[in-house]
């Protein structure tokens, strides 16, 4: 193996200890709001991953929809509810002590299997996927669940109206 | 040293090993949907690195990712609104104070 770093490793390494960084962050920090922007952060890293890995369409709509949505929508959400200022510490602290020995096992475990088995990483192909045959893929082959897709964000949108609605009165 | 498939795999594992420990051990519901998210993220990076590097390199895992992101925003929406249902019942967002089902 050569140890010639290639400029797409050390974006990949840049990217991922963002990401990391972000995730690590957004579990110990004691703010909730900085949590969300750190939340963010990770999503904007990860948008990088998806550029790395030639998936541009991906990218962008991680970006639209993570970055800007869904961290809007969080922010909505701890803006709503009212929260002390400070998170809470965990409930007892042998319960964070056996989530973390759990999930650590988990994590060995997942790195175990990842490097045993024999994935083929050949080169990648020339020709890469365009936005051109992912939406030919997707308005063909896949035409039935891109039109159930539809079918549920109506349903989610008008369930989340309704629930979030104030009951009571009328 | 080359990018290979491990690379982002080992990522992804991290990442979502991270968004477990947060569900496992966060106490407002607002941040158990954040770890969720981020899991949810971390099963994308494997999807998308599948559809570059794995034995059959083509688009599906790239539509595949956009499946998992539209339906983990209907996810977050309907999360959050449920949320606020129950924080005007409750008013709290602590997940372990949501410990009955009815009122």
């Amino acid at each position: 193996m050569s140890f010639q770093f290639s400029g797409e490793f050390i974006a990949f390494f840049i990217l991922s200890v963002m990401a990391i960084c972000g995730a690590v962050f957004m579990i110990n920090a004691t703010r909730v709001i900085h949590m969300a922007l750190s939340l963010a952060f990770t999503f904007f890293s990860i948008a990088g991953i998806y550029l790395l890995l030639e998936a541009e369409f991906l990218a962008v709509i991680q970006i639209l929809i993570y970055t800007g949505a869904v961290s809007i929508l969080m922010l909505f959400g701890i803006m709503l509810t009212k929260h002390k200022e400070e998170e809470q510490p965990s409930i007892s602290s042998w319960h964070s002590i056996i989530s973390f020995c759990a999930t650590g096992a988990l994590f060995g475990l997942l790195i175990w299997v990842i490097y045993r088995s024999p994935l083929v990483s050949q080169a990648p192909q020339k020709a890469a996927a365009t936005v051109g045959q992912l939406g030919g893929s997707v308005f063909k082959q896949y035409v039935i669940p891109f039109e159930l897709t539809s079918v549920l964000l109506l349903v989610a949108l008008v369930g989340a109206v309704i629930l979030a609605k104030r009951e009571g009165k009328k | 040293m080359t990018l290979t498939l491990t690379s982002y795999l080992a990522l992804a594992a991290i990442l979502f090993v991270i968004g477990l420990y947060g569900v496992l051990t966060k106490r407002n519901a607002v941040l158990v949907l954040f770890s969720i998210e981020l899991m949810l993220n971390a099963a994308n990076i494997n999807l998308v690195a599948f559809s570059k590097y794995g034995l059959f390199p083509g688009v599906t895992g790239q539509v595949f990712t956009l499946f998992t992101i539209t339906v983990a925003a209907a996810e977050a929406a309907v999360g959050i609104a449920i949320l606020i249902a129950l924080y005007r019942n409750r008013e709290t967002a602590e997940a372990d104070r949501y410990n009955s089902m009815k009122g």
